[in-house]
């Protein structure tokens, strides 16, 4: 009795903004579901996700801990120069009393957005492969998705262009390599939200 | 007329979506904590307020950046920097300054307030207007840390000997943590609240 109660819970799904009730039937490639009452997306089922968003975390990690290195915005005024690394405007605030500053922009624009890289490329990887879900994936995933809104490499982008904008009146200002980077990290972070189905990937680490 | 899980006697889990029997308080399919309706939500709502408007103060009153050129030193409060840009005719930047670091945080303050208030007391307005409103809030909320990335960015490449440098000021450290206290505010109101109303009280709703 217990597992027919069970059963029939399995197909049905609750929208987590405003608690509208749903029953899924067989959900096919390319389908997608929004609630009634509020459009949030409940599930989106795209062909090659899986696929897609591994090869795009993949090339983000890569760009993200490549552009680390580079200078993103370099500045000249009177014979003097100077260029700053993502990391350096990281550490802007480091020793005196901001330093709880410079820890949090470290996390927000650094290792927040990496560390969710890195776990999704992690939780999905063995689901792409149809093998089972590596360990501690599901705590993985989880914590992937409570950053979601701590991750703010995009606004990091936004504001180099306002600094640039700033800087044109007191120095010679140039964009660095790292700059493009990031921008590429933006775009591919896009597609992934886009592609994502949070719906999909706990049903499938659920098996 | 939309069922809710609630009314079915089921309680779901706003990470995966998945509804179980009304006792549960943990949701087996991703480990998360369950629960029908947040009791606390409005508590810690008004808690994480109050703290992100007394942090937006001294935000406001102090100098959030100190610009020292060979001929000059100035420093400069969110509102006082944006209008010298304005004077030196850079107009978009200052207006990109103005609505992320002004509007955007009183608007927020607002926003919440009324959503906060409009739960517990009800509204004039329908939930699903309120519900755009708590929509535009969460994703509109984290883009007012680009002033902070951008004083990073400024003092991190500014530090051209005697030609010219920039240091933050503590206003960087209050503005930042007046977003961060604002953003958990918006994240610890339970947006299933405002469609509760409609079962109560069966609202006509435009949406
Ligand atoms: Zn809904
Ligand atoms: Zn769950």
């Amino acid at each position: 009795m217990k597992d027919v109660a069970q059963l029939d819970l399995d197909t049905l799904i609750a929208c987590p903004k405003c608690d509208a009730l749903y029953r899924v039937g067989v959900v096919n490639k390319g389908d997608q579901g929004r609630c009634e009452r509020c459009h949030t997306r409940l599930f989106t089922r795209r062909r090659d996700a899986g696929l897609v968003i591994i090869a795009t975390a993949f090339a983000s990690t890569v760009l993200v801990i490549a552009a680390l290195f580079l200078p993103f915005i370099e500045i000249r005024r009177l014979g003097f120069s100077n260029a700053a690394t993502i990391v350096d405007a990281a550490l802007a605030f480091y020793g005196g009393p901001l330093f709880a500053l410079s820890l949090a922009v470290l996390a927000l624009i650094i290792a927040l957005p990496l560390a969710r890289l890195v776990l999704t490329i992690y939780t999905l990887t063995p689901l792409v492969l149809d093998r089972k879900p590596w360990p501690g994936a599901k705590r993985a995933f989880r914590f992937s998705e409570a950053m979601r809104p701590w991750s703010m490499a995009e606004i990091f982008v936004v504001g180099c262009a306002v600094s640039l904008i700033k800087l044109t009146d007191l120095a010679r200002v140039e964009i660095g390599p790292a700059f493009w980077m990031f921008v590429a990290v933006v775009v591919l972070m896009a597609v992934q939200n886009v592609v994502m189905c949070r719906w999909s990937v706990w049903k499938a680490l659920d098996r | 007329m939309t069922v809710t899980a609630r009314e079915k006697g089921l309680v779901a889990c706003r990470e995966c979506a998945r509804v179980w029997p009304a006792d549960h308080t943990h949701c087996s399919v991703c480990g998360n904590t369950i629960r029908s309706r947040d009791t606390q939500s409005l508590q810690k709502v008004w808690a994480w307020w109050i703290a992100g408007v007394l942090a937006y103060i001294p935000a406001n009153l102090y100098p959030m950046l100190k610009t020292r050129t060979l001929f000059q030193t100035s420093e400069d409060t969110i509102i006082a920097g944006a209008l010298e840009l304005a004077s030196h005719g850079s107009w978009s930047v200052a207006i990109i300054i103005l609505i992320a670091s002004v509007a955007i945080p009183l608007g927020k303050f607002f926003a919440i307030a009324y959503l906060a208030l409009a739960v517990r007391s009800g509204a004039t307005w329908p939930p699903g207007r309120q519900y755009i409103l708590y929509e535009v809030v969460e994703y509109i909320g984290r883009w007012s840390m680009i002033d902070v990335f951008v004083v990073a960015i400024l003092c991190s490449l500014v530090q051209l000997n005697v030609a010219a440098s920039i240091t933050p000021g503590i206003a960087a450290l209050t503005f930042a943590l007046s977003v961060i206290f604002t953003m958990l505010s918006a994240q610890s109101l339970d947006p299933r609240l405002i469609w509760d109303r409609i079962e109560t009280k069966d609202t006509k709703d435009p949406v």
